[in-house]
């Protein structure tokens, strides 16, 4: 039995871990809008394409025998991020640098081809239907125990899946801010950012850079599709595009271009979609709605989003 | 033939095809290699190991064919590809050719591959790398952005000088063609296909060609025009005919064209393209969950077909209704019935739609409103500057573009006698918005021709139609490679100080 | 004396925490030449933009008045496009906003755009081949072809307007403008990269606007032989203040302005 309170965290956790998937997603929209300008339409499927290589590589390790929860999970994890870091360095070098310097209308239809293609690539090559996958790691961390006045006690819990999630997750943070703040990786970026053809001039591989940011974005968008593999259950071709478009919206609600509100605007997202499916009539039904609402909303009103800065547009 | 500048470097390139091998191994190695597939209770690993050697070998052999074609060593390319485009050949077509075990099994020993797409792509390289070492010139290099757009619109304005008699003649064409078809119904339905393509195509031509506003929502519109008829149809107490609601259709579309753009058309470029995704999700969610409006997901059915001043189209006709072919009988020559009648009326429906929508881009170009569209596209700062209202100058081409959406959709419904929210994914608006691309921003000619060959031609060779949507993601994708401006994109000139000898816009 | 065409009143545009100008106020006279100049960084640009509708002061106030029928405009409270539409304020731009693709005569028929809008019947009687919208737009190519003839541009007519030079783009720019039949004309920067003959062109130009067509030009310049040869009247400002204001006479002897443009002279060690 579960009351209202139990049922609300349920709905919170569950929120705060898809919301940690559309962050990671939106870190790589952000970061490479940022650098290049312009939105990366395929990274939902590049995102996408990290969940079917996650569950492959599960499938593999148990083929091998080492089906033990940890190492497949560190397997999945490492396979997922090396393979996704090939693909966002292919996608950047094939589709996007060639266009650098043209109109900003090529790059976002380039965008869309990609993106198409890599989700019709994947539906040919693993079927289109949805892939399974079954619960990993069962059980749960006991919080505490509520008693009722039924006198029927029943305890809330945090399944350690959620809470391997939410570790994962913010260890990695960690280790991103490290080195986008610390390491000359990261300043190259930022002075990419204001301007590049200064930064190619002061000696800046403005290329590595770009391709290293593609890359970067494409290994945490990795993680984020092993944590939605591992969430879910269920993946299949389709679910980079609706990801991809709220994890674009969690970019825009935190401010593109701001690291910190990438992550703030998953979370909000997770926990607005979620929250709405749990409690709205028909929620569940509409809960999409709900996301596209807010990204409506918030272009119209607060373009910068929480976080960002304002651009003020040189006459 | 050979033109050799300087001798090959063969380590040197033999290391780059290396590292290309290398990455396509790293890229298909796990998508490729392996397979989930279903099995009776579980899901089973299935490996698909040669594939992947298949892919590597292919991109190792396609770097030393590009690195050589650099190098100017056309004759070795050429020879090469002729000898495995042969052997892939022969591993492909058996299956269709000859349909024998034997020759099956002859040909699976040459390609032991397991994934179809995986040939045709090989199959597709090949050829490709072929034909540009037979085509190319000595050296093929990338050329800057804009060597390459002053290359296309050079190509563009030939075409166009050429498309002042081809469009007359396409047209005449497109009005004669059913009569040679008349009794393929089959053809008759592709052709209603492509002509509502190119009106969709050509609606939103006006607002992403010429306007220059990124829509990536268009079938919005289309839905609700669709749904507007099919509601104004099927509820009892109306029951308005189709030359009734099209109006309607349109209006309503233009009316939810304007409130949609009214608080986004300011937001730039990449932005206003994702608003008006997400608009269009909107809407086809809400129509899909809306079952007490819309019928949700279950659609509409039942939707009548359009009469001829009161002549129906079918065998036997309804109450107070003649059927045409009856009418024909008795007062012309005799006919006998077939549904192909039916589709002809159809098509010269949409044809005469598309080409009000295409009479109306023509005219607008040369209307101040649509130089405004034009001058928005280019700098929208300079346009205020010259007391040009950007907000109504955007909304108007938004509206009119919506209302011309809404038109087609009406038509869409009354063709197919049934609406569904599946027929208006985002999908749909990729590839209107592919159409306009491919054609050429602001080109109606190549609209016209980029409709026929993306929905032409998968449905003329059925085969393909498997890979249609891989195909469009590359076709968008190499377009925009090759030619940014997409394929006959030329800009004529609306209006001439000097009439020169090139004379009127197209 | 007759009311200025232009007057300016305690304007300040301050950007979050950046004081961009800092209570400037001035006058501009009809049928004058009035220039603005400074040091870079001076706010010229920022008032220009604020004159012309994209920016929005924090405090001030923008008078303009027409001379032919005395009507007021408030600009600092009008919408940038009305500015032009309807206070008939023209400008050009310091980077040179032209439309690339269209030819020189279309970038100077759009600029018409408004009055062919009329003309067109909103563009629904036009469709149809109203006569009045063809006389209409008749007109206005001749009004093109006068300007293009005043700028030297008419054997580019028919040439895309990225394919001009930079001088002939610049012209292009303020032939565009006095399309738009504007009561006062402001310049940003209009002699900047021209060489001497270009700007002794440029002179003869503005001088001929102000004298045949009557109305009051504001330029922004840095090009002292163009400021001193046509200008009336002369604003000078620095960091963000007006530092002097009268003729050209006055402003070179100021030394206010001196000291802004060269700097303190070193005291002794």
């Amino acid at each position: 039995m579960q009351d209202s309170f139990s049922y609300f965290f349920n709905q919170l956790i569950s929120g705060i871990s898809l919301g940690f998937v559309y962050g990671l997603i939106a870190i790589g929209y952000t970061m490479v809008y940022g650098i290049v300008g312009m939105i990366n339409f395929a990274h939902g499927e590049i995102f996408m394409i990290g969940a079917f290589v996650a569950l492959i590589a599960y499938f593999i390790m148990e083929a091998l025998g080492l089906g033990w929860v940890p190492v497949a999970i560190l397997a999945m994890l490492l396979l997922s991020m090396v393979i996704n870091g090939f693909y966002g360095w292919t996608l950047e070098r094939v589709a996007y640098r060639p266009l650098r310097g043209s109109s900003r209308l090529a790059p976002l239809i380039t965008a869309i081809g990609m993106s198409i293609f890599l989700q019709n690539y994947v539906q040919l090559l693993q079927g289109a239907r949805p892939r399974p996958l079954q619960p990993m790691i069962p059980g749960g961390l006991e919080l505490w125990t509520v008693k009722t006045p039924a006198d029927t006690d029943y305890t809330v819990q945090v399944s350690y899946m959620e809470l391997m999630i939410i570790v994962i997750t913010i260890m990695l943070m960690v280790a991103f801010t490290y080195v986008i703040t610390r390491t000359s990786l990261g300043r190259a970026q930022r002075a990419c950012e204001q301007d590049q053809k200064m930064a190619s001039l002061l000696g800046i591989n403005v290329n590595r850079t770009i391709a290293t940011t593609f890359v970067i974005a494409a290994v945490l968008a990795a993680v984020a599709g092993l944590i939605y593999t591992l969430r879910y259950g269920s993946i299949d071709f389709f679910i980079g595009f609706l990801a991809g478009v709220k994890a674009f919206t969690a970019a825009v609600l935190g401010g593109i271009g701001s690291l910190p509100g990438a992550m703030l605007g998953g979370v909000l997202i997770g926990l607005i979609e979620t929250f709405f499916a749990g409690y709205a009539e028909r929620g569940s039904e509409y809960k999409d709605v709900a996301v596209f609402t807010v990204l409506v909303v918030v272009l119209i009103f607060r373009p910068t989003g929480l976080l960002g800065k304002p651009d003020i547009e040189k006459v | 033939m050979n033109a050799t500048a300087r001798p090959l470097d063969v380590p040197a390139m033999v290391k780059e095809a290396a590292l290309t091998a290398f990455v396509v191994l790293m890229l298909t190695v796990i998508l490729v290699g392996f397979e989930l597939r279903d099995v009776p209770g579980a899901m089973a690993l299935y490996t698909r190991i040669p594939d992947v050697v298949a892919c590597v070998a292919l991109a190792f052999a396609a770097r030393i064919a590009l690195v050589l074609l650099r190098e100017g060593y056309r004759g070795a390319v050429i020879v090469g590809a002729a000898i495995v485009g042969l052997l892939l050949l022969i591993g492909l077509l058996p299956e269709t050719l000859f349909g024998t075990e034997a020759a099956a099994r002859t040909a699976r020993r040459f390609m032991p591959f397991e994934a179809p797409v995986v040939q045709w792509c090989l199959f597709s390289v090949t050829v490709f790398l072929g034909l540009r070492a037979a085509i190319g010139r000595r050296r093929v290099r990338v050329a800057e952005i804009k060597e390459r757009e002053a290359a296309a619109d050079r190509m563009g304005a030939r075409v166009q000088s050429i498309a002042r008699y081809a469009g007359p003649i396409l047209g005449f064409a497109a009005v004669a063609m059913p009569v040679a078809f008349r009794n393929d119904q089959q053809v008759m339905s592709v052709a209603i296909l492509v002509m509502t393509y190119i009106m969709l195509g050509w609606g939103l031509n006006i607002v992403v060609g010429l306007a220059g506003l990124l829509d990536l929502g268009y079938v919005a519109f289309y839905a609700v025009g669709a749904y507007t008829f099919a509601l104004l149809a099927t509820t009892p107490d109306i029951q308005l005919s189709f030359w009734l609601s099209l109006p309607l259709a349109g209006l309503l579309a233009a009316l939810v064209g304007v409130l949609l753009g009214f608080p986004v058309l300011r937001l730039r470029g990449d932005y206003l393209a994702i608003v008006t995704l997400g608009f269009g999700e909107i809407i086809r969610v809400v129509i899909q969950n809306w079952y007490g409006f819309t019928n949700g997901a279950n659609g509409i059915s039942g939707i009548p077909r359009p009469t001829l001043f009161g002549l129906s189209w079918d065998e036997e006709a309804a109450e107070g209704q003649i059927p045409f072919h009856k009418w024909v009988s008795d007062n012309l020559f005799p006919i006998d019935y077939t549904p192909t009648h039916e589709k002809i009326y159809l098509y010269y429906i949409i044809l005469a739609l598309a080409l009000i929508v295409n009479w109306f881009a023509l005219r607008a170009r040369q209307m101040p409103i649509g130089r405004a569209w034009e001058a928005l596209r280019e700098d929208e700062i300079a346009c205020r500057s010259l007391g040009i209202n950007p907000t109504n100058t955007k909304l108007t081409a938004f509206g009119v573009g919506a209302m011309f959406g809404g038109f087609a959709g009406a038509f869409f419904s009354t063709s197919q006698g049934f609406v569904s929210p599946e027929s208006f994914v985002f999908i749909e608006s990729a590839i209107i918005l592919a159409i306009v691309v491919l054609g050429g921003f602001g080109s109606q000619l190549g609209v016209v021709l980029a409709a026929l060959l993306l929905i032409g031609l998968p449905e003329a060779f059925r085969e393909v139609k498997d890979f249609r949507m891989l195909a469009f993601g590359l076709a968008m994708v190499g377009i925009m490679l090759w030619r940014p401006a997409g394929l006959l994109a030329h800009r004529e000139p609306t209006v001439r100080l000097k009439p020169a000898a090139a004379g009127k816009a197209k | 004396m007759t009311p200025p065409l232009l007057e300016v009143d305690h304007l300040t545009i301050r950007f979050g925490g950046l004081v961009a100008v800092n209570d400037v106020s001035f006058a501009a006279q009809d049928r004058k030449i009035t220039a603005v100049i400074g040091p870079n960084g001076a706010g010229k640009t920022t008032v220009f933009n604020c004159l012309t509708g994209f920016y929005k002061p924090t405090v001030g106030r923008m008078r303009l008045r027409h001379p032919a029928t005395g009507r007021e405009y408030l600009l600092e409270r009008m919408e940038g496009f009305r500015i032009a539409a309807q206070a008939r304020v023209a400008r050009t731009f310091q980077n040179i906003r032209l439309f690339p693709k269209m030819t020189v005569l279309e970038n100077l028929v759009v600029a018409q755009h408004n009055r062919l809008m009329r003309a067109s019947g909103y563009t629904l009687l036009g469709l149809f081949g109203f006569s009045g919208y063809r006389k209409a737009e008749h007109a206005a190519i001749e009004r093109a072809r006068y300007w293009l003839e005043r700028t030297e541009l008419v054997d580019r007519a028919d040439d895309a307007a990225e394919s001009l030079p930079y001088g002939g783009q610049r012209r292009l720019e303020i032939a565009r403008a006095m399309c738009t039949e504007p009561v006062m004309l402001c310049l940003d920067e209009p002699a900047a990269g021209l060489n001497p003959r270009e700007s002794e062109a440029l002179n003869s130009l503005l001088r001929f606007i102000r004298d045949e067509h009557k109305i009051g030009i504001l330029l922004i310049e840095h090009d002292m032989s163009v400021v001193m040869e046509i200008s009336d009247h002369i604003v000078v400002l620095d960091y963000g203040r007006k530092i002097a204001d009268g003729t050209p006479a006055e402003i070179r002897s100021d030394p206010a302005v001196i000291r802004a443009y060269l700097g303190e002279p070193e005291e002794a060690a």
